[in-house]
């Protein structure tokens, strides 16, 4: 069975080829139909696999499959091998799933964009990265899918290049995440200084036997996880993120939500054997999750771009993972990131139904009353709205009570983790409200001429199974304090180990109690929210008003932008030209020229030379021949 | 067994005898003139891809000729080719035609025959420099080769090519002087210990020399490739010859010229001077170093699209040299597969710049943007080459950069980490300048242009594929499937750095005994 392992890979390469190299004799259909049918050709072989793997007995529960080496040197041998074990298959089963609802999607909302086959060259090209990250064994392979998505991303947010903001954009997201890659690298060669191999399986196999030495086992996995604060834009590197929805909304879905942003939550539980020896890395991990968090939600809080809000949600809540993953709740952290990666698809899909219905409108101020007119884009979006903010019986519910209950538990009882998570689900609620309030409720605030109408089928059947899923979804991981068996759980644990997959043995009471919690401050976030944006409109601008610092600092995103170019990039220039202009100009240049001048004033030889004649150039070559023999009979 | 006999001096000579019949050729007949620059240089890659295959992965020299030349003195007709040769000679080979394809329209006229004959003299010389095994041999090779590239710049050149052009002649007859020098010292160092005169590499391999005499034959040799290769702060030469020298130079240049400088090391330094190549490497490795971050931070602030590619050049050719001097057999290996990839990469964006340039006539980048917009397959193939310049897995230079950077952590584990966030650098430069000058809406100049022509540039021609698909070809091939490429060249660097390990030892040794001696005697 596992010999089909490489299908999974395989067909969306295939996509890629077809799009990219015969894309001209393509029509926009057929493109998307091929585009889509190999990303679904994936997802079924899946699924297959899922099956099978499901059959064998929890502790072999893994199928692995070499196609090749990559790149043999000495000891170095990186062998193209995946693997497929309960992690890579809940990964696979997101990406391609997920992928393959936010292709169709992709069919109607390019439609008539010039550009279509170029873009589905580039979405399958991702999902080929993409799978290659999440099914890989080595880490140099999984590099390459890092990189690929990385690349794809790129590509994608300047998908439309001509305007230079939106291609410049992409660069950002391109070059702040190679922040994270040197890093990245720089822990893989120390990897493979200390183990001599990038399997991950083995390191995994191997970390116990270094335990002792927490000093090289820190700073690995801190650079790990440095690389993982670049692809999933944590605090400080988030800052490509919110830049990054200049792309077709189905992107931002697909790469700035769904898959590549959680490549690095996947890294970090991935490596879960190496992560749960370094005490220090780990807490690093829980701090700078909360803040990302927490950070993120109140930027979020005063946005008025619809994508914007979801950009810096996403944001937030990948700090949300990093915070189960630092708690030690690594499987905490991929349920939330499989439920997020639902509501928030759908919530993104949802968002690009009312930009498509608009005509190109971004602004939720301009927006207000759609719930008519879009009737199945509210109703999803609902279901969005109501699953990110934790509504019990949706998804989001279950993983991110999770979540804080792993917080609590970590610190053995209230703590500052928990508090701060709890204040983030707080906001969260709020802001997503607040967008749903803004853009379906209220007065209708768009111009005359708009006619906002409902998307095609094509659009809103991918919404209507995402809002299945961003429901369903939470049953997969239902507590045992609800009376549920946290099927998940006890599938993910043979790889993320019993006691870092985070049982839920603790007391059920002070469980139900955590919970009640969490519900009331989600519900009395959306009460704000409701407050302020629909039963009394004017109390948004009051409040602006009465803290126009705290306002004008968060809707400015805390100028943390203007911030890195003042203290970084400017610098970095102005070295940079001093460098060319002083150093290389003035002295080195400078020097050679006066050696040359001086040379040519010794001797009229060196004036031949400037005199550019062809013979000249011969005669010095016999003359040094001339000179080496003349030396060598003398000797 | 070779398909044919004397395979090496075919490879070698045939472009020689290539310029020969061109001169039969009258100068006005310009479509026969680049059909025989043209098939003389396919031919040359057939014969080396002949020497390709047959090349077993095994140390030591194979296809190995030799003849009495100069018997009284020693010195013999004497070609082979190893591990470390045989890509480097392959890379030129197959850049030689690409570059004389890419100049069948920018360089016409009475100046076409005299140049198909400098290219093919060229590529005579760069082979022969790769496959020389006796010293002499080797250095007239060398020398020889620098003249048609003197001529290519000066006289092929753009404004400042006199200027360029003395600076060319200035840094690298300084270089060569000196390795003269040393090279007639080793000869007669060879007379004193083995008792008869000789320039064969294999003999004199076998010398053992005094730690004083390898200090100053390592500078004397080191000097030329420093500059060659070249390394900071040895490296002003290189922008002005790029900006001046036309595209087939530059490409000649950048693609194989540098890579002498490595392999200069690679071959003399490291075995010739092992005591010195340990007292140097990390003097060496620093200057590498720097000119990674030196070199990128250049780029980033060039305004000129030829400079900013030159200066990259400066910064991957560190890495080079890192490899190289890390001494370890990963390393190694990653340096000399590097130096194809950089010849690949950094020889495919100077022909793409070069195309750019024969339709705009600018290479300002200010001039530019929205070229995505107006030639988008001319884009499509940029953006590929310049993926591999930056170092995405999958494309050729990943491979090279991460073996260096691998390999050199145990032995230069500070040179390693600065590489790493050379990475970054690199993609900031290049996709700046990927930025500038492709996306937002086309510039003002270019529409002044379009409008001057009376029509839009023109995407890639046919010929234009031609001279860009063997690369890209190879690019993905070794970035994807490197393994027929590595495993020809690590026995060889297997055996160099086993054999300098060796000689470190034997020294150290040899000292730890010589020092223990004294202490004896004087303890009686």
């Amino acid at each position: 069975m596992s010999e089909l392992l490489y299908l999974i890979v395989l067909f969306p390469l295939i996509g890629f080829l077809v799009n990219g190299l015969l894309g001209r004799w393509l029509t926009e259909r057929q493109s998307g139909l091929v585009a889509s049918l190999t990303v679904a050709g994936s997802f079924l072989i899946s699924a297959w696999l899922l099956l099978g793997l499901l059959t064998l007995p929890e502790q072999t529960r893994r199928l692995t499959q070499t196609l090749f080496t990559w790149i043999p040197v000495g000891e170095l041998q990186v062998h193209v091998t995946y693997v497929l074990d309960p992690l890579s298959a809940v990964m696979v089963l997101v990406i391609t799933g997920v992928g393959l609802l936010i292709h169709i999607y992709s069919i109607g909302y390019m439609r008539g964009d010039p550009g279509v086959r170029r873009y589905f060259a580039y979405l399958n090209l991702f999902m080929f990265m993409m799978l290659n990250l999440v099914l890989s064994d080595n880490l140099v392979v999984l590099f390459l899918g890092w990189e690929g998505v990385g690349l794809c991303s790129y590509l994608l947010i300047g998908f439309w290049f001509s305007d230079e903001s939106k291609a410049r954009a992409g660069m950002k997201a391109f070059i702040v995440n190679r922040i994270g890659d040197a890093a990245f690298i720089i822990a893989m060669i120390m990897l493979f200084d200390r183990f001599g191999t990038l399997s991950m399986g083995d390191i995994a196999w191997l970390a116990p036997g270094v335990s002792g030495d927490t000093q090289l086992l820190t700073t690995i996995t801190m650079l790990l996880f440095i690389g993982a604060v670049g692809k999933s834009a944590q605090v400080p590197l988030y800052v490509w993120l919110p830049d990054a929805m200049a792309g077709p909304t189905p992107v931002s879905a697909l790469i700035h939500a769904a898959t590549m942003v959680t490549a690095g939550v996947y890294l970090i539980a991935r490596n879960a054997a190496l992560f749960s020896l370094a005490p220090v890395t780990m807490a690093t991990i829980a701090i700078v999750g909360v803040i990302t968090a927490l950070f993120a939600a109140t930027i979020a809080v005063t946005q008025n771009d619809i994508k914007k809000v979801l950009a810096y949600s996403t944001i937030s809540q990948l700090g949300y993972m990093f915070m189960a993953l630092g708690t030690g709740a690594f499987g905490a952290a991929v349920f939330h990131l499989m439920t997020h990666a639902f509501f928030k698809a759908l919530l993104f899909l949802g968002a690009g139904s009312v930009i498509h219905g608009m005509g190109d409108e971004q602004d939720m101020r301009k927006m207000g009353n759609l719930r008519h007119s879009m009737p199945i884009t509210f109703g999803v979006m609902l279901v969005g709205v109501l699953a990110i903010s934790g509504i019990p019986g949706l998804s989001g519910f279950f993983s991110k009570d999770e979540i804080l209950w792993a917080a609590f538990e970590h610190g053995g009882g209230v703590n500052l983790i928990y508090l701060a998570g709890l204040l983030t689900a707080g906001l969260t609620a709020f802001y997503m409200s607040r967008m749903l309030f803004l853009t379906f409720f209220g007065q209708s605030r768009w111009a005359d001429g708009k006619q906002p109408h409902e998307a095609p089928s094509v659009m809103t059947v991918p919404l209507i199974i995402l809002a299945f899923l961003a429901i369903a979804g939470g049953y997969l991981g239902v507590p045992e304090a609800l009376g549920g068996h946290n099927l998940l759980h006890h599938f993910l644990s043979p790889v993320l180990s019993a006691t870092a997959a985070g049982g839920h043995m603790a007391n059920e009471a002070v469980e139900m109690l955590l919970m009640l919690i969490s519900v009331g401050v989600a519900g009395s976030g959306i009460y704000l929210a409701f407050r302020i944006y629909i039963d009394k409109p004017e109390t948004a601008v009051t409040l602006q008003e009465k803290f126009p610092l705290l306002h004008r600092l968060s809707a400015n995103k805390f100028y943390v932008d203007e911030l890195y170019r003042a203290i970084i990039i400017r610098p970095f220039e102005m070295v940079s030209e001093l460098f060319w202009k002083g150093l290389d100009v003035k002295i080195i240049d400078a020097a050679v020229n006066g050696a040359g001048r001086a040379l040519s004033n010794i001797g009229g030889a060196v004036r031949m030379i400037q005199t550019g004649r062809l013979q000249h150039y011969a005669s010095m070559l016999l003359l040094g021949v001339a000179f080496i023999l003349i030396m060598i009979m003398a000797s | 067994m070779p398909l044919l006999p004397n395979l090496i001096s075919l490879t070698i000579f045939t472009p020689l005898v290539g310029a020969a019949l061109l001169m039969l050729v009258k100068a006005d007949q310009q479509k026969r003139i680049r059909q025989v620059a043209l098939g003389t240089a396919l031919v040359t890659f057939l014969f080396s891809y002949l020497i390709f295959l047959g090349f077993r992965p095994a140390d030591g020299f194979q296809f190995v000729e030799q003849a009495a030349w100069i018997p009284g003195y020693g010195i013999s007709y004497h070609v082979g080719v190893d591990g470390i040769s045989l890509l480097l000679v392959m890379l030129t080979t197959f850049l030689v035609p690409i570059a004389i394809l890419s100049s069948y329209e920018a360089i016409s006229g009475a100046r076409l025959k005299g140049f198909m004959m400098v290219m093919l003299l060229l590529e005579t010389g760069i082979v022969g420099v790769f496959m020389a095994l006796d010293l002499f041999l080797f250095y007239i090779f060398w020398e020889a080769m620098l003249i048609p590239m003197y001529l290519l710049i000066g006289i092929w050149g753009g404004e400042g090519r006199l200027y360029a052009s003395i600076k060319f002649v200035l840094y690298t007859m300084l270089g060569s002087l000196l390795m003269l020098v040393a090279i007639i010292a080793l000869y007669n160092e060879g007379h004193a210990q083995l008792g008869h005169y000789t320039t064969s590499y294999i003999e004199l391999l076998g010398l053992s020399l005094s730690p004083a005499t390898q200090t100053w034959m390592f500078l004397a040799f080191g000097l030329s490739f420093a500059i060659k290769v070249p390394l900071f702060p040895f490296h002003t030469w290189l922008p002005d010859a790029h900006v001046e020298a036309p595209t087939a130079g530059s490409v000649i240049l950048a693609g194989v010229l540098l890579k002498m400088g490595g392999y200069g090391f690679l071959r003399f330094c490291l075995p010739l001077f092992p005591l010195a190549t340990r007292q140097f490497a990390p003097l060496l490795v620093t200057m590498a170093v720097i000119g990674i971050i030196y070199g990128a931070m250049l780029a980033l602030v060039q305004t000129d699209m030829k400079k900013l590619v030159a200066y990259s050049s400066v910064s991957h050719l560190g890495y080079v040299v890192l490899g190289i001097f890390a001494l370890t057999l990963t390393s190694v290996t990653g340096g000399l597969l590097q130096m194809v990839n950089h010849g690949l990469a950094t020889g495919g964006l100077f022909l793409l710049v070069g195309m750019l340039y024969e339709r705009t006539h600018t290479r300002e980048i200010s001039d530019y943007g929205g070229i995505a917009q107006l030639l988008p397959r001319f884009s499509t193939v940029f953006i590929i080459v310049v993926l591999a310049s930056v170092g995405l897995p999958g494309l050729n230079s990943f491979v090279g950069e991460f073996l260096i950077i691998i390999g050199s952590y145990p032995t230069q584990p500070v040179g390693a980490i600065i590489a790493a966030l050379g990475v970054v650098l690199s993609a900031v430069y290049l996709l700046w300048l990927v930025h500038r000058v492709f996306y937002g809406p086309p510039s003002e100049k270019l529409k002044r242009i379009a409008e001057e022509a009376g029509e839009m540039p023109r995407d890639l021609t046919r010929r234009e594929w031609a001279v860009m698909l063997p690369i890209l070809a190879l690019i993905i091939w070794i970035g994807v499937y490197p393994k027929p490429m590595l495993e020809r060249i690590e026995p060889a660097v297997q055996s160099v750095v086993t054999q300098y390990y060796s000689a470190i030892n034997t020294h150290l040794a040899s000292v730890e005994s010589g020092g223990m001696k004294p202490n004896g005697e004087t303890g009686q």
